[in-house]
């Protein structure tokens, strides 16, 4: 699969949001002022594209020659776990400003299902390192891209009279069950009419 | 003894983790498009809460505070891949139905969320107590959004096979008239959107009173 092909599918197709279900809850969560979503959509870009990376290899340096496969989930977990604490630190020491923008989501991080859900998806789909970074990268742009969007429409609603028992997260889910409506004019004939498959 | 109840039931309504805490999301949206699927995913979140609580519970006096949240996180992911062994081996067209939300049941807030709130506080008993009402709080909620979705987009109700019994129930006029969006996507975020609307309704209406 070409990378152009792979960065559709995770962004569009199979936006891991709006289809596939994963982070929900900061998508929900984090979604009531623009700014704070940007800020969570680059720090869950950046975990992911490196989480990708670290569990590919690890799967494939440690867990496969010694035939440990069935302790993907374990492992998987604690890595990034550690490696969200790492990041943590690096930031902190390298750059004090970026560690004020992105610091208070990196906690929250840990246990975004979108994270290990896109180092689980990266080994099931057989990819290489070169695809799995493609995968890590693409995955966190359309989680950035929904939670932005999200986040648009949540401030525009905040001015809107909606019915009080509405108010908050139910019109939330009503309006991200819209977008995903629309998510759905991306499907694999996308690909097909590029010719990318 | 009443309190002993109220732990067990506290999770089904009061304190539903789906509709009222809003925790768990990821398996309730992404596995509720048949009712056999949710059914496996609720059996899935039962075992590894029940036995997650019951180990934390025991072992809360010996778990240094300063890495408690790694600590829980290994026990849990141990009953996560027990779980998927278990489900590869014996259930395995569930298995795969649930495909990437089977492992991901490691990074559900509810066990984690209930690990750190209640069972690293309380005994046993109590922890068992809690787990089997939360997993219930979380099996009638996914089971009710499958339902609905199910019934609406398919016309049909998805249970077991057994025996002569297909598994499938097919329901009329439903079946003729299907909403298709219903089970795919928008269909669970708009059926969530509107359950968690009728759920805060009720609450409000019983606070008024």
């Amino acid at each position: 699969m070409s990378y152009i092909a792979i960065i559709l599918t995770f962004v569009f197709i199979n936006n891991f949001i709006l289809v596939q279900f994963l982070g929900l809850c900061p998508f929900i969560g984090v979604s009531k002022n623009s700014e704070n979503a940007i800020g969570m959509g680059a720090s869950v870009t950046f975990v992911m594209t490196v989480a990708s990376v670290v569990t590919w290899a690890i799967y494939y340096f440690l867990l496969v020659p010694f035939s440990l496969q069935y302790l993907q989930t374990l492992t998987f977990i604690l890595v990034i776990a550690s490696l969200v604490q790492l990041l943590e630190m690096v930031i902190q020491k390298i750059s004090p400003s970026l560690y004020k923008a992105l610091g208070i989501y990196l906690p929250l991080i840990t246990t975004n299902c979108a994270v290990l859900g896109v180092a689980i998806i990266n080994i099931s789909n057989s990819y290489n390192v070169m695809e799995a970074f493609t995968g890590g990268i693409a995955a966190g742009l359309g989680f950035t891209l929904a939670i932005v969007l999200m986040s648009n429409i949540r401030e525009r609603l905040e001015l809107q009279p909606v019915q009080r028992v509405f108010k908050g997260v139910p019109i939330a889910f009503i309006s991200a069950g819209l977008m995903a409506l629309s998510f759905m004019a991306f499907d694999r004939s996308l690909l097909t009419n590029l010719h990318l498959v | 003894m009443k309190g002993k109840l109220n732990e067990l039931t506290k999770g089904i309504l009061k304190e539903n983790p789906v509709f009222v805490l809003v925790l768990g999301l990821c398996p309730v949206l992404g596995v509720s498009s048949q009712v056999s699927n949710a059914l496996g995913m609720s059996i899935a979140v039962l075992f590894v809460l029940t036995f997650s609580n019951i180990i934390i519970s025991l072992l809360r006096k010996v778990i240094p505070a300063s890495i408690h949240i790694p600590a829980y996180i290994v026990v849990i992911a141990s009953l996560v891949t027990i779980t998927e062994m278990v489900m590869h081996a014996f259930a395995p067209s569930i298995y795969s139905s649930l495909g990437v939300f089977l492992p991901l049941i490691v990074v559900n807030c509810i066990i984690l969320g209930r690990a750190e709130a209640f069972a690293s506080k309380n005994t046993v008993f109590d922890s068992i107590l809690d787990a089997v009402g939360m997993a219930l709080g979380f099996a009638l909620s996914i089971t009710l959004i499958a339902l609905i979705r199910e019934l609406m987009g398919a016309g049909t109700i998805t249970l077991f096979a057994v025996g002569d019994f297909s598994g499938v129930i097919t329901i009329p006029w439903f079946i003729d008239n299907p909403i298709r969006v219903m089970s795919l996507a928008p269909g669970a975020l708009l059926i969530m959107g509107y359950l968690k609307a009728f759920f805060d309704f009720t609450a409000s209406r019983k606070k008024d009173r």
